[in-house]
């Protein structure tokens, strides 16, 4: 049951990815493209994008994005419903607790052990996308590697380290940026 | 303040205005949450919304989803947290869905896909640009511990292909044995 299994999957992304934004693309990439093979990689690559342009948290993106996919219009509400369940409980109960105990060693405690471990995850999550765009087999390929995709990530990266532009702007930019080389690849292996 | 249909009215329509238009994920939408429900509206005072930031970035699930429920339910109970969910899902929720259903249509022209290799590279970079500010933020909070952690995890997630559920509740629990029983700061 396609149904079932969108609800269960996004309903662990919900319970488990921790700390808010990029903290659920691991998660998302373990149930939707190792376990389920919803997706593939690059497809992952271009919902993170879409993601990035458009309002609303990953997790929901995805989930909204995925089980509409695979599903129809049901998909996206039970996928989406699975993503905010978690939330709805440990956040009240969590919030229960704060009152009462107003500072929460515990918690704390268990946040500062769960914060690197995400920002190493993400890490490998980037790792998985990188290759998927730096080995693709497009019209820039040399030797199995698109120099184009390295180029624009050297730039882009680049550029966020330098300027600190806002994401969607970098993005945009990298877009043209494409369309232009690609572009003009096509264009010449035609002529 | 009263509970009446007016209060959902609003509550659902200003959920709904803040997800619609925050780009960028969830600090972004708490200092709008902040302009709008502490500074304008007059709904919470600073050190409520502050607690309520904390307590959405400490649990698990989308940042702006927690906040939406924690605003919900101190304004109108059950109800209103639920109110609060639904304004701040929907448009997220309707956009996603219908860019689904055209993505394929979409990716079959060639243009888009060349602008779609670009963005997969700029998007690669932007997330490398959050990793370098993370471990930043993590060296300055822990040092060596944080990093040795975060290279564990790193390691074992895309070498050794470790479930990622697996080593989040490892490191929540050696974050609550290490840190989680000493003396309030």
């Amino acid at each position: 049951m396609i149904v079932l299994e969108l609800f269960w999957a996004f309903f662990q992304i919900g319970l488990f990815s921790v700390g808010g934004g990029y903290a659920a693309m691991p998660l998302i990439q373990e149930q939707v493209i190792d376990k389920f093979h919803w997706m593939t990689v690059s497809e992952f690559t271009d919902l993170i994008t879409i993601s990035q342009m458009t309002p609303g948290p990953i997790a929901i993106n995805s989930a909204s994005f995925i089980g509409a996919r695979m599903a129809g219009i049901p998909g996206a509400l039970i996928a989406t419903v699975g993503c905010v369940l978690p939330s709805c409980v440990i956040v009240s109960v969590i919030a229960l607790l704060y009152k009462r105990y107003s500072s929460l060693t515990l918690i704390d405690g268990v946040l500062k052990g769960i914060r690197p471990a995400v920002v190493g995850m993400i890490a490998s999550a980037a790792l998985t996308m990188m290759q998927a765009s730096w080995f693709a087999d497009t019209l820039a390929s040399v030797g199995g590697v698109d120099v184009a995709a390295v180029l624009i990530f050297a730039a882009a990266f680049f550029v966020l380290r330098k300027w600190k532009p806002s994401p969607i702007l970098v993005m945009s930019a990298a877009g043209g940026c494409g369309l232009l080389v690609y572009g003009l690849l096509d264009l010449l292996g035609k002529g | 303040m009263k509970r009446d249909s007016k209060l959902y009215g609003t509550l659902f329509l200003q959920t709904l205005k803040l997800s619609a238009f925050t780009f960028g994920g969830g600090y972004v939408i708490i200092s709008l949450m902040k302009k709008q429900f502490v500074d304008k509206l007059g709904w919470m005072n600073e050190k409520e919304m502050l607690d309520y930031t904390a307590i959405a970035q400490s649990s698990p699930g989308a940042i702006a989803v927690n906040a939406a429920i924690l605003v919900g339910y101190n304004l109108g109970g059950v109800l209103g947290a639920l109110v609060a969910i639904v304004g701040t899902v929907l448009p997220p929720l309707v956009i996603l869905t219908a860019i689904s259903y055209v993505y394929s249509a979409f990716m079959s022209i060639k243009a888009i896909q060349y602008i779609m290799l670009g963005m997969q590279a700029g998007v690669v970079a932007v997330i490398c640009d959050v990793v370098w500010g993370l471990t930043q933020s993590i060296w300055k909070e822990n040092r060596y511990v944080a990093v040795v952690v975060a290279l564990l995890a790193f390691g074992a997630t895309a070498i050794f292909s470790v479930n990622v559920m697996l080593v989040v509740v490892l490191c929540a629990l050696f974050g609550a044995a290490m840190y989680g029983r000493g003396e309030k700061k």
